[in-house]
């Protein structure tokens, strides 16, 4: 969707301030968010790319407000109560019945196993390769109403097929729930002047990672 | 920071306040394990930083073969060090030359490489740099105090998929015969990012 989260190229926001000695965390409730947002991941009711979408389906003046984290924990609400695992009263009341331990919630000492193993997002993709390192490709006009990873700033312009990594959950399909579709994912390299014209800063490349079904040849 | 400590009487920051309501119906309905949570912020307050990235870094540096094998298969040379996992799934590693300056954003969300950098700082996520990294990127770099010279081009790589990118900055010159650990304590987290360099030795 052309949410707020789509952010390559627009203007007008601050210098960029780095933190010198920047805490890993700002607050204790950044720290819990993360956590939380972390645990409830892990009883598999949603995907990396459901919860993307939670967050860049905020409203966009919500969301340029609030610190990353905020954004995460107001999307984690969102995730809960769309998934039935909590409800609006609940949260408007701030509290809970008790409840016997969901089976798949996470205990303490998986966690380091957990965050170790990851969860790996490639998946074998057995159609031949639509395009080869080298090729001209364009990144399609589309303007899809659900979850995409093509950043509207390359969208209609050429760039260059730099390499094939092989198949890849297709973000788009499993932000909806199914996280069974794959295709094949390409890094395709842009001129600075293809996607900004005059204005470019000169030597400047930018790539992206695009599916299969986010170019069309050239 | 705009969202913080502006609360300086005896309510709860209206974030704090909420998160902890929403802890405790998670908690109360079984569906959290407040240890689990510790053991998350445990394991990214004090485990997995940028130390582990710099080690990285001191290796291939220090070590052409496995700088070959970052090169081909960054995912498994990481793991090899024992750095592997979530956000760090399928890494690559993109090398900066004397022509080439490698720079790594994500303008969609936040994706960053958490086994190697730990979590991202503030400016990462922000919009400024989300949104200016792409379309002047030296510009940024000056506001990181880093002017590249004329001929040296930008490659920026915006982290719209699954991969994760690991800058390997140059090796700083007068580093020669330092030690391993020595090298690492160089590595800045960004000069791994791209918006710095390594310091020099000392």
């Amino acid at each position: 969707m052309n949410g707020p989260q789509d952010l390559g190229g627009m203007m007008g926001f601050d210098p960029v301030l780095p933190e010198p000695d920047e805490p890993v965390f700002h607050a204790d409730w950044e720290a819990r968010a993360l956590g939380l947002t972390l645990c409830v991941g892990a009883l598999g009711r949603w995907s990396l790319d459901e919860s993307r979408h939670a967050r860049e389906s905020l409203p966009p003046a919500i969301y340029y407000n609030a610190s990353y984290f905020e954004i995460w924990l107001r999307a984690l609400e969102a995730l809960l109560v769309r998934h039935g695992l909590i409800t609006a009263q609940e949260l408007a009341e701030g509290t809970a019945a008790e409840a016997p331990p969901h089976p798949k919630r996470l205990p303490p000492e998986r966690v380091a196993p957990a965050m170790a193993a990851g969860t790996p997002y490639d998946r074998p993709v057995t159609s031949p390769a639509r395009f080869r390192p080298g090729d001209r490709v364009r990144a399609r006009v589309m303007h899809p109403r659900g979850h995409t990873r093509l950043p509207r700033y390359v969208r209609g312009h050429v760039g260059t097929v730099e390499a094939d990594r092989g198949g890849f959950v297709l973000p788009d399909a499993s932000a909806e729930g199914r996280e069974d579709v794959a295709e094949r994912l390409y890094t395709v390299v842009f001129d600075g002047a293809a996607l900004w014209g005059p204005d470019a800063e000169p030597g400047t490349q930018v790539s992206v990672d695009a599916w299969e079904s986010y170019l069309e040849p050239v | 920071m705009p969202h913080d400590h502006h609360d300086h009487d005896n309510h709860l920051d209206p974030m704090e306040a909420r998160t902890r309501a929403l802890e405790t119906i998670l908690t109360r309905k079984g569906l959290v394990d407040p240890a689990a949570v510790d053991a998350i912020i445990e394991t990214y307050a004090e485990k997995v930083g940028p130390k582990n990235g710099a080690q990285v870094v001191a290796r291939a540096w220090d070590d052409a073969d496995f700088a070959d094998w970052l090169a081909r298969d960054a995912t498994t040379a990481i793991a090899s060090m024992g750095f592997s996992g979530r956000q760090g799934e399928h890494m690559q590693a993109v090398f900066n030359s004397d022509s080439v300056h490698n720079l790594v954003v994500c303008t969609l969300c936040s994706c960053y490489p958490w086994p190697v950098l730990g979590l991202p700082p503030v400016w990462y996520k922000s919009p400024a740099y989300r949104s200016r990294a792409v379309i002047e990127p030296r510009a940024v770099l000056r506001e990181f105090g880093l002017e590249l010279p004329e001929g040296v081009s930008v490659r920026v790589w915006d982290s719209t998929a699954e991969l994760r990118y690991l800058v390997i900055p140059q090796r700083p010159a007068g580093s020669e015969g330092m030690s391993r650990d020595d090298l690492a304590a160089l590595v800045t987290r960004e000069s791994m990012i791209g918006t710095g360099l390594p310091t020099g030795p000392a």
